[in-house]
């Protein structure tokens, strides 16, 4: 269960600290915090829900999260200092999985609905902020790509 | 000092290598082609037969001469009695807990008859490939102990292409003695090649070779009027490493069968693999015998397959090793020039022309 | 007439063995008995291991260089031929060829950052590069491990993990591509520790083994974090019979990896992946 919504422009020195905002400008780092609210996790809790509404990005400060597949257990987990989740981005803006904090989660929640907002008021903060997402995106599926080989099967 | 041979001396040079047990191996006609085997005497050598070779063929034929050695290479080498085709490494047997190792004792020593300066040129590249920084003992044993006597060619096959390869047809270094071939009168001009060849001759107490001394020189000039093929040897390595992706190793794999057979005829061709055979008294053999990177197993990694998956890659492999990487590692091409692989290739590819297509020399422009 | 009799490279010595551990199901580690010659090697190189009956199968060392008089192989089952060297006991003994092949650059790595990135068996080989490094802790600046294996099952030298785990001067990360339940460490390839790891990649050598595709991704990722390619370091696998040069099956460009390899630098052997079967 997350904390009530604070005013996120407080939470721009958190924000700017995060690799994801990595050489970010400090007039996008404020855009961001605008969305953002702090958010702590309990061991075992989930996230968000696999087919629930997908209405967020996490910046993940500390911790561990298991993204599970239903049906095929954990995939992969992700640990602080990564973004967690960009489905906002397109319809139908839900969750393809359940994350659940495998330890004491903080992270800080950015809202989809207000990042959709400014993206379309600010193209040029859009596109560093697609292009950023794009890029955690690309990893996953480089990761995706080598964990689907199955590279340690045996050979017999 | 060159010495004249007569004909009907030939035997007395064969009771000489013979000497001390040594076996002698020379051309010999066996199942329509002229093979390396071992020999009694004259009387086993080929008489009065030629071969005519080209891409796919190879068939003898009657001269109606007397002539010994009026024919080029057939499909075996030196490589099948320095590196035999099959041989025991050694016989281990259980010893209590342990075991122990029985090594085969070494073979008699051989005298070659007939090596061409092709075969003199590929047994030099084997020399660099089995006693360099690990020397094999079997290669070592029996290439100490072999005695040559080379043949100079005086005559060309359709499939050689020695001179591209700064292997012949001069026979120049590598032999005890090398033999050049005449007719009316049968006979035959001696050079020594070493201080065991000298030997031979002075035990044979031969007589100068006279007017016939320059006959080698002769017999080599002919032998290369008569070579047409040519493989542009300058930059190849460069050009064919540079080819690995062309879409003509594709092409040469269609019409390759994969049968291996120009690696088994190829003088330099070395790759072996073992066996393990357990004999029901409870003694385990472990045999070398020749291999191919043209099979798919040579290249097979567990949990993978063949890391050569395509004869396309297998084909590419087997060309790039013999005229390219042979360089980096032996500091010497791999290739003799000898046109076996072209004469034995059932479908009849031709090192040469692939090489050419593949990575063909550039055509300097005209300015 | 006959040469001087030569040292034979085809024949194996005889050596005891004297402990048997099973590290996972397919999976044992077995120390010889070197003590009477023994074995001077350098992390990386390996042996071909004969069993009377069955054959002969290239193997890494994976004990300590400083303990010549033991020599500990890791063999994982994985055909007719390593089947058997897995189901010895101690007492048995096995024939022992080498040691071959190159080195890890243990040594040059000194003054450095060292990334040590193991897959599956992969730890196996790096294990004596580990431990030669431990031993000379000082000369090196930050050292890492990052192990990856498919499943917490089929980690190797667990004891060892949890004691370099341990020490306060070495991080180690593992990771498994498949969890059970009560599995609560990363879950993942083992690339995704290297996004995470900290290390300095001007002054970094990266020294991976494991299945091929996986130090490709690998060596991938530490590029892409700008190690420069003479600083990364894989562990190539190619078909043996000899492991001296002399049957070819080895030969993978110019290099007969038994004698070139199986250790190569990157930037040296980078061009031969552009080139698939090659």
């Amino acid at each position: 269960m997350s904390t009530p919504p604070t005013d996120g422009r407080g939470l721009a020195p958190i924000v700017a600290r995060h690799p994801f905002c990595a050489d970010m400008s400090v007039a996008d780092v404020a855009l961001l915090a605008g969305c953002a609210e702090n958010v702590k996790f309990a061991p075992g809790e989930l996230l968000f829900r696999n087919g629930a509404q997908a209405n967020s990005s996490y910046l993940l400060r500390a911790g561990r999260v298991a993204l599970v597949v239903h049906g095929a257990g954990v995939a992969e987990t992700a640990e602080a200092g990564e973004l967690l989740g960009w489905s906002w981005l397109h319809p139908p803006y839900r969750w393809h999985f359940d994350a659940r904090a495998e330890t004491a989660v903080r992270a800080v929640r950015l809202d989809g609905d207000c990042l959709r907002r400014k993206c379309e008021a600010d193209p040029r903060f859009g596109f560093d902020l697609t292009r950023r997402i794009l890029f955690q995106v690309t990893r996953r599926l480089e990761r995706s790509r080598l964990h689907g080989l199955d590279v340690f099967r045996g050979a017999r | 000092m060159r010495y004249a041979l007569p004909a009907d001396s030939l035997q007395r040079l064969f009771r000489t290598l013979k000497s001390g047990g040594r076996r002698l191996v020379g051309p010999t006609e066996r199942d329509g082609a002229i093979v390396l085997d071992e020999i009694d005497g004259v009387d086993e050598l080929v008489v009065g037969r030629t071969d005519r070779q080209s891409a796919a063929r190879y068939r003898l034929e009657s001269t109606g001469t007397s002539l010994h050695f009026d024919f080029n290479v057939g499909p075996q080498s030196a490589k099948r009695w320095l590196h035999p085709p099959s041989l025991r490494l050694f016989r281990a047997r259980s010893a209590g807990a342990s075991f122990t190792v029985e090594r085969p004792p070494p073979p008699a020593p051989i005298a070659l008859v007939g090596a061409r300066s092709c075969d003199l040129a590929a047994i030099a590249i084997q020399d660099r490939v089995f006693l360099g920084q690990h020397t094999d003992p079997h290669y070592a044993s029996r290439r100490s102990d072999l005695l040559v006597v080379a043949v100079q060619c005086g005559r060309a096959s359709a499939t050689c292409f020695c001179p591209s390869m700064g292997a012949g047809p001069r026979v120049t270094t590598g032999f005890d003695l090398c033999l050049t071939e005449l007719d009316a009168p049968h006979r035959f001009v001696v050079e020594v090649g070493s201080p065991a060849g000298q030997a031979i001759a002075d035990q044979l107490a031969l007589d100068p070779a006279g007017a016939d001394a320059r006959a080698p020189e002769a017999a080599a000039a002919r032998a290369e009027a008569a070579i047409d093929k040519r493989l542009d040897t300058d930059g190849l390595r460069v050009r064919l490493l540079a080819a690995l992706d062309s879409p003509a190793w594709s092409e040469v794999a269609d019409r390759c069968l994969g049968c291996a057979n120009c690696t088994m005829v190829c003088p330099t061709c070395f790759c072996t693999t073992v066996d393990d055979i357990t004999t029901l008294d409870g003694a385990h053999d472990r045999v070398r015998r020749w291999d191919s990177c043209l099979t798919p197993e040579s290249s097979h990694l567990h949990g993978h397959g063949p890391v050569r998956a395509e004869l396309k890659d297998r084909y590419r492999q087997w060309l790039t090793h013999k005229l390219a990487t042979w360089h980096d590692q032996f500091d010497s091409s791999g290739c003799v020039g000898c046109g076996r692989c072209v004469t034995w290739c059932p479908a009849g590819i031709d090192i040469v022309a692939e090489a050419q297509t593949i990575a063909p020399a550039t055509v300097p422009e005209v300015s | 007439m006959t040469a001087a009799p030569l040292k034979d490279p085809w024949v194996p010595t005889p050596m005891e063995v004297q402990q048997v551990i099973r590290e996972t199901a397919d999976t044992v580690t077995l120390t010889l008995d070197a003590s009477a010659r023994p074995l001077h090697f350098a992390p990386g190189q390996f042996n071909m291991l004969f069993r009377l009956g069955f054959g002969e199968v290239p193997i890494s060392i994976s004990g300590d260089p400083a303990e010549p008089d033991k020599l500990v192989h890791t063999i994982r089952s994985v055909g007719a031929t390593s089947h058997p060297l897995t189901t010895v006991l101690p007492g048995d003994v096995l024939g022992v060829r080498g040691p071959y092949g190159s080195a890890w650059p243990v040594e040059a790595a000194r003054g450095s950052d060292v990334l040590i990135v193991a897959g599956g068996i992969g730890l196996a080989p790096l294990r004596p590069a580990i431990l030669q490094l431990l031993r000379n802790r000082a000369h090196y600046a930050r050292v890492l491990v990052l192990y990856g294996a498919r499943n917490p099952a089929d980690l190797l030298f667990l004891r060892q993990l949890h004691h370099w785990r341990g020490r306060f001067d070495l991080d180690v990360q593992v990771t498994v591509d498949r969890a059970p339940a009560d599995w609560f460490g990363p879950v993942g390839v083992v690339t995704r520790l290297m996004e995470r790891a900290r290390f300095d990649p001007d002054d970094t050598v990266v020294m991976t083994c494991g299945p091929e595709v996986m130090m490709r991704f690998v060596v991938r990722e530490a590029e892409h974090q700008g190690v420069p390619p003479q600083n990364i370091y894989l562990s190539m696998e190619r078909n043996m019979k000899c492991a001296v040069a002399l049957c070819g099956h080895c030969l993978w460009g110019p290099d007969f990896v038994c004698k070139d390899g199986a250790v190569f630098r990157w930037d040296a052997v980078a061009h031969r992946f552009d080139h698939p079967g090659l």
